[in-house]
């Protein structure tokens, strides 16, 4: 059978068209879309970050002053502001669809999304305040 | 109240032109009329080679689907006050080949829907003195919301990854394994699911989530996908942790 629907030997008088590539602009809903696909980049650059982190705490004291002084750099400060919004954006997205996947039923009835939601949110608070907590207590 | 609405119709007359136009036709508007009403009136008053599908005129049989004003709706369901003062355009459903005017080519969907089997499967059927096969109503509220599809298209219209990649299963035949993988007389789960994991199966979906806000039976084929993931997911974990297990 032929798995390819865009080879067709036969009618060729059927008219067919291209999605073109920006066929995301249009409608805001898929712009969206895109940008959300897009704030992957952002979280793997805070996974680069850490993995470099990593990196300069075993490489020793002066190896880590220099991670910190580039830190220290508008062009970092810069870079990490940006991708702090788009990890916050990324994030909002994720538990907002997490109720799609996730189906928890109670006896009878279905878990409302926001329940679902509201407990992703929760977690991260959670998540998020022990972090903090052992910033502020070191 | 206008007296009359113009209809921005798609042509495409392949003997006669490479190239789709739009052609305008003044309907007189009414408050009770949906697009298909209009459709019908210039087909029977103003053009009669105007082509298009329709039957039930009721939201069943998912034929009169099309792009109005760009979005994808069944036409027996879309009132013509929604689009006032107009003009309204029609089109045929986006990511389909096109036959003729608003009539799309739809043997890509009927392949992949038989591919993903949507059909009760037995590992062994019982003999009919047994009787039949009993379900609760709560074995049946598992499943029912994914049996409400009409197979109207009109998810396949709104999905771009469709779109961009046609080898994709897409939204309805997703979620119509769905259906049978949760109705609890099937045991063909893994076979749907050997169709599934590979390519052009739930993986392409990048959850766009507009099949489900399109969907005219609130089936919500994106969830559908997305429980597949899940499930999908499990088993690897399940095959790589406990190889022994028949899952």
């Amino acid at each position: 059978m032929n798995q390819n629907p865009h080879y067709t030997k036969h009618h060729p008088r059927w008219y067919r068209v291209r999605m073109p590539i920006f066929w995301w602009v249009h409608k805001w809903v898929h712009a969206k879309f895109i940008l959300r696909e897009l704030t992957s980049v952002a979280v793997a650059f805070y996974a680069m970050v850490l993995l470099f982190q990593i990196r300069a705490v075993a490489q020793g004291p002066e190896a880590y002053a220099s991670f910190l002084a580039w830190h220290k750099t508008p062009v970092a400060i810069v870079l990490h502001a940006i991708a702090f919004l788009l990890v916050i954006f990324h994030s909002v997205t994720w538990f907002n669809l997490a109720p799609k996947a996730l189906v928890v039923r109670l006896g009878k009835k279905r878990l409302p999304d926001f329940v679902i939601a509201a407990s992703n949110y929760a977690a991260w608070a959670v998540f998020s305040a022990a972090v903090v907590w052992i910033i502020l207590s070191n | 109240m206008p007296t009359t609405l113009t209809l921005e119709v798609f042509r495409y007359r392949p003997e006669a032109e490479a190239e789709p136009v739009l052609q305008s036709y003044e309907v007189p508007f009414r408050k009770d009329w949906v697009i298909l009403d209009a459709l019908n009136y210039i087909k029977d008053n103003l053009d009669g080679s105007l082509s298009y599908r329709w039957s039930c005129r009721m939201g069943v049989c998912g034929s009169c689907g099309m792009m109005v004003n760009g979005t994808p709706v069944l036409t027996c369901a879309t009132f013509l006050e929604k689009y006032l003062p107009g003009p309204i355009r029609v089109e045929p459903l986006k990511n389909f080949p096109v036959v003729r005017d608003l009539v799309i080519e739809m043997n890509d969907f009927m392949r992949k829907l038989k591919r993903v089997k949507p059909w009760i499967i037995r590992e062994e059927e019982k003999p009919l003195s047994e009787g039949e096969y009993l379900q609760t109503p709560a074995q049946l509220a598992d499943y029912k919301q994914y049996s409400m599809c009409i197979n109207c298209m009109l998810c396949y219209s709104a999905c771009p990854i469709y779109g961009l990649e046609p080898s994709f299963t897409g939204p309805a035949a997703i979620a119509l394994a769905q259906r049978y993988n949760f109705d609890n007389r099937d045991q063909g789960k893994k076979q749907r699911m050997e169709a599934l994991a590979q390519d052009g199966g739930i993986w392409e979906c990048t959850l766009v989530g507009e099949c489900s806000v399109v969907c005219p039976k609130d089936v919500d084929p994106a969830g559908a996908i997305q429980r597949y993931k899940v499930a999908s997911t499990n088993e690897w974990w399940k095959s790589l942790l406990m190889p022994w297990s028949k899952t």
